[in-house]
């Protein structure tokens, strides 16, 4: 993980991204789930060895958004599940 | 126990140095025991010794995986510490540093402790403003915290070169942490397990926990491990960095997130920096051990990490801002480096616990858990033994996370 491979810039240089921490499932409505729910919504996150789907930001190139797929030991980028 | 003492180093060298005996035994595997513990590291070997000490408790088993003492307890920094922001958190770590004080004495064990303060050196004014409040609350709780001026700063640590008015980010000021120091990590280790293994307590190396035996009420029966099952009614998770991989195959949902830590260390150099200094504007810090080495600790690798190496970027940064204020060491080569993985909770504070399930505790979340080996063990061994929690920490609990009342920590290690 020295190059990151943007989907808009082609692989750049790891220090232009910002990590955003694992992908999110969608925002459910807190309204309309309990406490314990929503509260394991908020804190729960993956944390595993291996393969971890996560949220990039190019934030000192095109400021995009994305998403990629990364082993948590050895920092390779990896392709998603269904193109493996 | 055989007492180490310049007696008996003496009667020793006269026999040729043949008759030391081992510094724990290495018992066959039992059946049952009372107290089960996952990981010999620093917080599982301190567990158990108090567990024995304070509660006299000791059919206790502490198993590991790999070797004693082969975890975060070898992969840190070695600083010790007590500057922290919270009320709850102050009292926990100046109860841990007072500890490490009579240490040695209390395990026959020379763990090379070395209150020789921490400085920080400040390059923004929020930084200051940061720190001189934590400086207001720990003066509420016995724990010193003083401003420095950057003339006092720089005749304290005279190679602080760098960091003048013309470079990017001028010293301001500093501030002195006369509680901190430093103790030979592999020594906390080694001395907890031989105290430990004194009092009765099993040490069991390579073996390795695969999974928990439940009873009809979800309670823990016993572990499953790679040497066969063991039964028990109390099992303690100390497995720094590795909490959920045991965890998350229970059922339990912990607020964890593992990271890497980066630290190297320099080649021995002369006597050149008598204190921890912490650059917390630059993310580094360095303290020089014993043999001179200079042990230097950086930032976090981006995102979630189970590597036990450093990242490039993350060693760059570290390198790029050590030099910058300690030019002097610009041609010093680096001799090793590690990551200790770190599982952190959503607030930055410890989690030492009861769980969900009748008989199983963590202790989990150290962000910086080597200062908080003495008092992360009295304490847990005291919420075994009673099955409630010490009061230094009720604040620590899984239960804060359920009404999100958080315990906000700041005063944790760069990032």
């Amino acid at each position: 993980m020295l190059l990151i491979p943007c989907p808009w810039c082609g692989a750049r240089d790891e220090k232009e991204f910002e990590n955003g921490g694992p992908a999110r499932v969608p925002r459910p409505d807190p309204t309309a789930m309990t406490d314990e729910a929503w509260v394991d919504y908020l804190l729960i996150r993956p944390s595993h060895p291996g393969a971890l789907r996560e949220r990039w930001w190019h934030v000192h190139g095109c400021g995009q958004w994305f998403e990629l797929w990364r082993d948590t030991v050895t920092h390779d980028f990896l392709d998603a599940p269904d193109e493996r | 126990m055989q007492r180490y003492s310049l007696f008996s180093l003496a009667r020793n060298a006269l026999t040729g140095h043949r008759d030391w005996q081992a510094v724990w035994r290495s018992p066959p595997l039992g059946k049952r025991y009372d107290v089960v513990i996952v990981g010999a590291g620093g917080h599982g070997l301190a567990t158990a010794y108090y567990l024995a000490r304070n509660h006299d408790i000791t059919r206790v088993a502490v198993l590991e995986r790999g070797w004693l003492g082969g975890g975060n307890v070898a992969r840190n920094t070695v600083t010790i510490r007590s500057n922290y922001l919270r009320d709850e958190s102050i009292p926990f770590y100046v109860k841990s540093v007072s500890l490490y004080r009579d240490l040695s004495r209390e395990l026959n064990f020379n763990l090379m402790f070395s209150q020789r303060s921490m400085i920080d050196v400040v390059q923004t004014y929020p930084r200051l403003r940061d720190i001189k409040r934590r400086m207001l609350n720990m003066d509420l709780h016995g724990a010193s915290y003083e401003v420095l001026d950057v003339d006092e700063l720089r005749r304290r640590i005279p190679a602080l070169t760098g960091g003048g008015p013309r470079s990017r980010l001028p010293i301001i000021a500093g501030m002195a942490h006369r509680n901190a120091g430093v103790a030979r990590h592999d020594a906390v280790a080694w001395g907890y397990a031989r105290a430990a293994d004194a009092r009765g307590i099993e040490l069991h190396q390579h073996t390795e926990v695969t999974g928990f035996e439940r009873g009809g009420r979800g309670e823990i029966t016993g572990v499953q491990t790679s040497r066969g099952t063991v039964q028990t009614n109390k099992v303690a998770i100390c497995v720094s960095g590795h909490t959920r991989t045991l965890t998350d195959g229970l059922g339990l949902r912990l607020p964890l997130q593992s990271f890497n830590l980066t630290a190297f260390v320099s080649e021995p150099v002369k006597p050149l920096i008598d204190v921890v200094v912490n650059m917390p504007d630059s993310h580094c810090y360095l303290s020089q051990s014993d043999k001179g080495e200079l042990v230097i600790g950086g930032g976090v690798d981006p995102g979630i990490s189970f590597r036990r190496g450093i990242k490039e970027g993350v060693f760059e940064d570290t390198v790029t801002a050590v030099l910058e204020m300690f030019p002097a060491l610009q041609r010093l080569k680096l001799l090793r480096q590690w990551g200790g993985t770190l599982d952190t909770a959503s607030d930055s504070s410890p989690i030492v616990s009861r769980t969900d399930i009748p008989g199983l505790y963590v202790s989990a979340g150290w962000w910086g858990g080597f200062k908080a080996i003495p008092a992360g063990g009295l304490t847990l061994a005291h919420l075994i033994a009673n099955d409630a929690p010490h009061p230094l920490i009720e604040p620590f609990s899984l239960n804060r996370f359920r009404s999100l009342d958080f315990v906000l920590e700041t005063g944790t290690t760069a990032r």
